[in-house]
């Protein structure tokens, strides 16, 4: 298991390295910074001025080695448009976005779980297609249209809810709802396809034949050996749930990182966009990282690879 | 016997299988209706130059948010309204399909011809040509896809042709993901086995007996990323980071009409049930294909 483990965590770091040069040269690359700093309309000797002042002029692998060198110290440099510390912003909004993909991890487990193992014990009945319906359609709903229809009728109509802000909980209702709904249907899908094996498998027949309550072999034999690749797959849309949400967020003015990256992106703050792109990367490294020592360490079959 | 091993043996005992299967895809209610209602989204869109009563483009000030028909005030003269520059919405509609279309074919094209190459390479030659894929597939998957496109597309400037070259260069990992486990279970079958007995080039055995053998599964995934892909540039458009203004995207459409929301929903509810629509008619059709043509594969 030890050497399994160190193997993949090398991985990750090589992973996350790949990313964050991938990611720098791409913002690099596909915008003139120094531009970016000196402003719309800067004469040409003014961005000549700003490009050599930030050490813009030298080759991209030196200013990637230094940026990266800063970074690992924890110092993700000043943003332009915000004229404070990175990192401080971070620390700041990451909090709503956490809550955020939490909440909506919750609720659409909390459809999801139901649904789908009642679809697998009634397979073909009104709730199978009640399920069915609810994952078609939150795949086919384009969630910030979701989004403004549910704005819509809470908050215009009804007045049951803000339209836009994150002070209290009822700011994080709808977000998450419309969140919610986006990453309900690869559940429903997973614990109802798992569900339905586990139901025709050998201990659960046995444990039927033993004369255990209908319940029991449910909750305990079934949905036990159904629900591992459920964890899995919590563990990448939470990771998911953190860089997706930029649309959500931004609809609501919801203040968290991902309104941060859209704010970064329209002002040309690169140090910020470049930041927040690091850390949602390296969270999606570490989230997998943990998801697959936890199936490791549950499978031991899985620690070859 | 359950209906999936009648069905099966009802195959292998049927002397004419494309019969069956053909049978099988005329016989399954969610893709004959996903495939009805792509096929009339695709003749609208395409009819556009011929059906749409205004030109999409063309403001007329003294008209501007005129109501759709189905409201008191409105006339036949536009029967889905106008937008805040007095453009007919019915029009901007059916010409705005074409871009959706236009999108989600060619970004599935790009990211599945690098998707693809990748995955059956990997698949195929295994060993240290496939550590080095996954890993790249790996360090892909890391990066977020809309926050990538958002910055990429913010300074290299919105244009169709933008949008379309990110996101193809973006969403080719389920492509890779995908193929690359499809080969890996059909590169020691037989068949495989005896062309390379033949004699056969790689690149011949990889086209001519991999390829075709792992299609069912390639086809699934061209129709969930071409969904995906639709709702993607929808999404950037929305944010005003993808198709610019004055086309008629529908996600930017829907982004043009938020500040008229209040009084004037069915400005957003049309491009936005449009796009509901058509993204649902693709995912009928991809969970029919999976039912039909790759059963027990797990794309």
């Amino acid at each position: 298991m030890l050497a399994y483990a160190l193997k993949r965590l090398g991985l990750a770091l090589l992973v996350a390295l790949a990313v964050s040069a991938a990611s720098f040269v791409l913002l690099r690359i596909s915008g003139d910074v120094a531009l970016a700093i000196a402003g719309e309309g800067a004469r040409a000797e003014d961005v000549d001025l700003v490009r050599r002042t930030y050490g813009l002029d030298r080759p991209l692998i030196v200013q990637y080695g230094e940026w990266l060198a800063r970074t690992l110290t924890g110092d993700f440099g000043q943003s332009l448009y915000f004229k404070t510390s990175v990192a401080g912003l971070i620390g700041d909004k990451i909090g709503a976005t956490v809550i955020l993909a939490f909440a909506s991890l919750t609720l659409a487990l909390a459809v999801a779980l139901p649904l789908g193992v009642l679809s697998a014990l009634f397979p073909n009945t009104w709730i199978d297609r009640l399920s069915l319906t609810i994952a078609v359609l939150g795949q086919a709903l384009p969630n910030f249209f979701f989004a403004l229809a549910l704005v819509m009728v809470f908050s215009v109509k009804l007045r049951w809810l803000p339209v836009s802000g994150s002070d209290t909980w009822a700011h994080f209702v709808l977000p998450a709802i419309s969140l919610g709904l986006y990453i309900t249907p690869p559940f429903m899908r997973l614990i109802r396809a798992g569900m339905i094996e586990a139901l025709a498998s050998d201990y659960v027949r046995t444990a039927r034949a033993k004369g255990l309550s209908p319940l029991s072999v449910v909750v305990k034999h079934a949905m036990r050996n159904a629900l591992a690749p459920v964890v899995a797959l919590a563990g990448v849309q939470f990771g998911f749930l953190l860089g997706g949400s930029i649309v959500i967020e931004t609809i609501f003015a919801l203040d968290g990182l991902g309104y941060l990256a859209y704010e970064s992106i329209t002002h040309k703050d690169f140090p910020v966009t470049q930041a927040v792109l690091m850390i949602l990367s390296v969270v999606y490294v570490l989230l997998t990282l943990a998801t697959d020592l936890v199936n490791a360490w549950l499978d031991p079959r899985l620690r070859t690879g | 016997m359950s209906d999936a091993t009648l069905e099966a043996s009802a195959a292998a005992a049927s002397p004419d299988p494309r019969g069956v299967a053909l049978r099988r895809v005329a016989g399954h209610a969610g893709l004959m209706t996903g495939a009805t209602l792509l096929a009339a989204i695709v003749i609208l869109s395409l009819a556009a130059p011929l059906i749409a009563p205004h030109d999409p483009y063309a403001q007329d000030l003294a008209k501007r948010l005129a109501p759709p028909i189905w409201d008191a005030r409105g006339d036949w003269s536009h029967p889905l309204g106008t937008d805040n520059l007095g453009r007919d919405y019915l029009s901007r509609v059916l010409w705005g399909g074409q871009i959706s279309l236009l999108i989600g074919f060619s970004v599935m094209i790009i990211s599945g011809l690098i998707g693809s190459t990748l995955g059956l390479v990997a698949g195929y030659f295994g060993g240290r040509i496939d550590l080095v894929v996954t890993f790249i597939v790996t360090a892909r998957l890391a990066l977020p896809v809309v926050l990538v496109a958002l910055a990429v597309v913010a300074v290299a400037s919105g244009s169709l042709l933008v949008v379309i070259l990110v996101l193809g260069l973006l969403k080719w990992d389920r492509f890779a993901v995908v193929m690359r486990s499809a080969t890996q279970q059909v590169r020691h079958l037989d068949y495989v086995a005896a062309a390379r007995a033949a004699g056969a080039s790689t690149a011949r055995i990889i086209l001519r007996e991999v390829l075709p053998n792992v299609a069912p599964q390639l086809i699934v995934v061209a129709t969930v990323e071409a969904a995906s892909a639709i709702l993607l540039e929808a999404a950037l458009s929305f944010l005003g980071l993808g198709v610019q203004p004055p086309l008629p995207s529908w996600g930017l459409m829907i982004s043009e009409a938020k500040a008229y929301m209040f009084f004037s929903f069915w400005l957003i509810a049309i491009p936005g049930t449009a796009l509901a629509l058509l993204v649902l008619a693709i995912n009928l059709v991809g969970d029919g294909l999976r039912d039909t043509l790759a059963p027990d594969g797990r794309a």
